[in-house]
Formats: structure tokens, C-alpha cells, sequence
């Protein structure tokens, strides 16, 4: 297992996203249906895919900021919608944690993802508890830190993350949301996983493969 | 009930553009495409030195809004987003840069966190380019959120009075203070109720968007389905209009002698057979109660693709307002001579 990432394996962990965001864009999409407007797993198709058009093997010879930079741009503007703003913002900032390294040890990776947590709650203005992806982001991050703490590799580092927001957002199924909701969908939306939440998941564990690649 | 999802469609991927292309074909009198910005609909004789811009925007799938409301007299352009999703920021700020004559711009769009983040970035780029812009958010939809957080609520077929005071104020050659404050007096002035009957399907999804039952209707719902205030069983018409203009009127303050002018918007795929019969039992209330219409709009004016449903937005008149709605505007979904 690597000690540290490169440009090359960003790149080869947000092929692996935007493939696992395709294969799940129905569930989430369903997700959706139940608490929102329908359309959570289309629009980050919509997006991922657009992203898999940029990924090219010259994106591997700049660097992991550049690569995220480029990313988040292409995101935010094949999306719009709510995602791409707070997408776009998180991999900004998790990028410009990351200027000027070749490589990413993993603490520097537990660094990134801090940095995007910020950035989602700047642009989202969302609280933990609030039935968002914030609330599959904030135990992700704090994971993060704990294993790099403790020494972990990269992709060790993001399997902790993967894990706890995996924990995270089943967990939202038992919150009420709070952002600009009527009342009235509170109650409908118990027992329902918030579907910004169960995507986040699904990104941190593709991320966690494609670190781990041999 | 099952939503129907045959579409006229080629690839579910370009819809949004080939329906831009088809709306430049069939309107090359009233709007134009521009090749550095291929999701935007421009005016073709909107945008003029000392002229407020106002660019509109949001979601496709509502057709008409935005790009049918973009013309002389009301936007100068309108930005169009994926289906549901909210334009991103980049061909919102090109639109803003491309109305703007020196007077400030104006974005507009419905109040949705999408749209929201979006057009905020948008400002926030134009304002490092030394470009003044403002926002207005409309927030017509009651059963969004209630009365104490009024600025939670969505916007939704009132952003069709909003829209058309804010373009009357900028024709008319107010500053972008003045255009600004006709588009949040008509924010305040409009409210909205809404209710479906049956869901929609995205193009690029196989299964309608949420399940309503057989034989059952949602008060309040959103125009992306979002859920509502209460699901029962299907009224009759008169039940439902009720249902609806009682909590306008609740909210709305309008009393007896007072003037308003009506929208019957029907979601998209409710006759408009039924939407008179719904203006019938409004028309009905508001006599009751002694309230004037001054001019009622009855059709499709901001759709949810093929739902089934209507919303009845009234808006309380004033001198200024009605001077406004009666000001004269040639766009694709609305002329006023």
C-alpha cells in the first residue's frame, strides 16, 4: 500500500467515483423521491460523468490541486443545482490543503478532507444533525484525523473515512431536517436516509479503492 | 396513480439543448442564442444603455419559465439549468455581463438552495469585475414554510408576477434601487397554494419522481414534489379551490374593495378545462368577498413536466403594481399590448 498519493492516483480515485455515483444513481435518485425532488442520483451523474470526460492521463502530470481545481470546475458547471456549489467549494478548499505536495501522506489527506468539510459547511450553511451530507462529511473528517493520528496509510485514512460516513448518513434516517423544510415533511422524512448524506458515502468509499489500487 | 413517462425525446442527455434550439426556431422575433453561452436565451431588443438587466433563471422542466418570459419589457435573459437543477454560476455571470448597460443587473430566480448558492456565486464573481448586481429571491409558495419564517418559502408560479414587475420597472427606465424594490413589493404582495395529483418523470430517470395513490391529491405540494401540507382522497373541484384560496386569503390581508389579479396555473398535464373550472370557484370567493380581479391569467405559465396538479396565485394590487402587471411586454409565454 502507498505511503503517499500522487497526482495520478486523485485522478484514478474520481474515475472510481464517477463510476460507482453511475452504478448507485438510481438509489439515490429514490432516495430522493422520498424526502426531496427526485433527482439527487441524476444531477451527480450528470456531474461525475462530465468529470470522467476531463480525467485524462496529462491531468497525471499536474498537480493534486490542479487536478481538484479542474475537477470542481467541471462539476460545478456541468451541474448547477445544489451539489454543485457545495462539490465544487469542498474540492477547492480540499485542493488548496494539498498545494504545493507532490504527494499526500495521511495525514495531508486527513488534512483534505477537513478542508472540504469546511468548505461544505461555508457555502451549505448546514449544521450536524440537520439531515444533510454534512452529517455523513463531519464523522468522515474526524475519523480521518484519528486514523492519520495514529499513524495510518492514505488509503487506510480514507477506509475510516468511508466507514464513518457510511455510519453517518444511515444515521440521518432517524433525523428531522432542518434547512428551509415545511414542518410537515419533518415527520414524513423519519426512517428515510438523507440522500446527500448516502452519496457522500458512496464518494469516500470509492475514494478508499482507488486508493487502495495495487 | 402512474406517471407517464413517454416523451417526445431523443437522448434524455440533450434534451435541454434541443429544446433550447427548438425555442430560438420557433421565437427569432423576440429572442436570441449566443455562441458563448449555449445555455442562455437573450432578448433581442431587451437590453439598452442606462437599462437595469434582468436575468432570470433556474431548473428546466418548467416550461415556460424562465426562457418563455425573456423579451422587451420583462428579462433580458434567462439561464437555463439541467431538468430540476439550478443553472451554474458561469453562464449566469456571462448573462450578467452580456445585459449589463451600465445600470446594474438584477438576477431573479425562486427561492431553492440550489439556486441560492448558484446565483450567489455568480454575484460574487461579478462583483470582482467591478459589476453591480443584486438579487431577488421569490418566496410566493404558503405551504413551503410557514407565516414566522416567510424567507424559507420556495418560489414557485408567482415568480410569474414577480418577474413581471421587476421587467416593467427595468423597461421603464427605473434605477436598480427602484427595480429592486418593484420586484420585493411584488414579492410580498404574491402568495401561492398548489396541488398534484400525480408525480412526473425525469428524462434521464426511469420511475416517476415520488408515488402519490390512486384516487389521492397533495395539497401544497412542491413543483419538484416536495412534499406538501395534507394527502387525501381526490375533491371535487369547488373543495379544492377552497382548500387553496383559504389559506391565501388567511395569509394574504386583501379585504373587501381591495383589487388583485389571479393566476390558475396548471402543472402540466391538467386541461385547462379543469383550471377554469378551478377559476370558477375562486372567482366565486373573491366576489364573496368583495375582492376585484383586476386581470386573471388562466393556463400554463410555471410547469412541473407532466404533472398534474394547479396552483392559484394571487397577487394584492396597489396603484404601482397594477401600472406594472399592465405595462406592455412581447415575450414567447406572455404579451402585454
Amino acid at each position: 500500500m502507498r505511503t503517499t498519493l500522487s497526482a495520478a492516483d486523485f485522478v484514478a480515485m474520481f474515475h472510481l467515483v464517477a463510476d460507482r455515483i453511475e452504478e448507485e444513481k438510481v438509489r439515490l435518485s429514490e432516495l430522493d423521491g422520498v424526502i426531496g425532488d427526485g433527482d439527487h442520483g441524476i444531477t451527480m451523474a450528470i456531474g461525475w460523468n462530465a468529470v470522467r470526460e476531463i480525467l485524462t492521463p496529462e491531468l497525471e502530470e499536474k498537480s493534486i490541486t490542479d487536478v481538484c481545481n479542474l475537477v470542481a470546475r467541471t462539476f460545478l458547471n456541468a451541474v448547477g443545482a445544489s451539489s454543485g456549489p457545495l462539490y465544487a467549494t469542498a474540492l477547492m478548499r480540499g485542493g488548496a490543503a494539498l498545494k504545493g505536495r507532490e504527494g499526500a501522506d495521511g495525514a495531508a489527506l486527513a488534512g483534505f478532507l477537513a478542508a472540504a468539510l469546511q468548505g461544505l459547511r461555508d457555502r451549505g450553511k448546514a449544521e450536524p444533525g440537520d439531515k444533510t451530507m454534512i452529517d455523513a462529511w463531519t464523522p468522515a473528517a474526524t475519523a480521518a484525523a484519528a486514523a492519520a493520528e495514529a499513524g495510518a496509510l492514505p488509503a487506510e485514512v480514507l477506509r475510516a473515512a468511508a466507514e464513518a460516513a457510511g455510519k453517518g448518513a444511515d444515521a440521518t434516517a432517524a433525523m428531522l431536517p432542518k434547512k428551509g423544510r415545511s414542518a410537515k415533511l419533518g415527520e414524513r422524512a423519519l426512517g428515510h436516509v438523507d440522500p446527500g448524506a448516502a452519496s457522500a458515502a458512496v464518494i469516500l468509499a470509492a475514494m478508499a479503492d482507488g486508493a487502495a489500487r495495487p | 396513480m402512474v406517471a407517464n413517462s413517454k416523451k417526445f425525446m431523443n437522448d434524455p442527455d440533450a434534451i435541454v439543448r434541443e429544446m433550447l434550439e427548438g425555442f430560438f426556431g420557433a421565437h427569432p422575433d423576440i429572442v436570441r442564442p449566443s455562441s458563448a453561452n449555449p445555455r442562455a436565451v437573450y432578448a433581442l431588443d431587451g437590453p439598452r444603455e442606462g437599462k437595469v438587466g434582468l436575468v432570470i433563471g433556474g431548473g428546466s422542466g418548467h416550461e415556460p419559465a424562465f426562457i418563455g418570459y425573456v423579451g422587451k419589457g420583462l428579462a433580458d435573459a434567462a439561464v437555463a439549468g439541467n431538468v430540476f437543477a439550478s443553472p451554474a454560476p458561469e453562464p449566469i455571470l456571462q448573462a450578467a455581463r452580456d445585459v449589463h448597460r451600465g445600470a446594474g443587473v438584477l438576477f431573479m430566480y425562486g427561492n431553492y438552495a440550489g439556486d441560492v448558492m448558484n446565483f450567489d456565486m455568480a454575484a460574487e464573481m461579478a462583483a470582482m469585475e467591478d459589476l453591480t448586481v443584486r438579487s431577488v429571491a421569490v418566496i410566493d409558495d404558503v405551504a413551503s414554510a410557514p407565516r414566522e419564517r416567510r424567507t424559507e418559502r420556495r418560489g414557485v408560479a408567482g415568480d410569474f408576477f414577480v418577474f413581471k414587475a421587476a421587467g416593467a420597472a427595468s423597461d421603464k427606465m427605473l434605477d436598480l434601487d427602484g427595480v429592486v424594490a418593484a420586484a420585493e413589493k411584488a414579492n410580498a404582495a404574491t402568495l401561492t397554494m398548489g396541488v398534484a395529483m400525480s408525480a412526473c418523470t425525469l428524462p434521464q430517470s426511469a420511475a416517476p419522481n415520488f408515488h402519490l395513490g390512486d384516487g389521492e391529491m397533495e395539497i401544497g405540494m412542491g413543483v419538484h414534489g416536495e412534499p406538501g401540507i395534507s394527502r387525501g382522497p381526490v375533491l371535487p373541484a369547488d373543495k379544492v379551490a377552497d382548500e387553496l384560496v383559504d389559506r391565501i386569503l388567511a395569509e394574504s390581508g386583501a379585504g373587501a374593495g381591495e383589487q388583485v389579479s389571479l393566476l390558475v396555473n396548471g402543472l402540466g398535464s391538467t386541461t385547462l378545462m379543469e383550471l377554469y373550472v378551478l377559476h370558477r370557484r375562486v372567482r366565486q370567493r373573491l366576489d364573496d368577498a368583495r375582492i376585484s380581479i383586476h386581470r386573471s391569467f388562466v393556463g400554463e405559465y410555471v410547469t412541473s413536466l407532466e404533472m398534474a396538479g394547479a396552483s392559484v396565485s394571487m397577487i394584492r394590487l396597489d396603484d404601482d403594481l397594477r401600472r406594472l402587471l399592465d405595462h406592455p411586454c412581447r415575450t414567447a409565454a406572455l404579451v402585454v399590448a
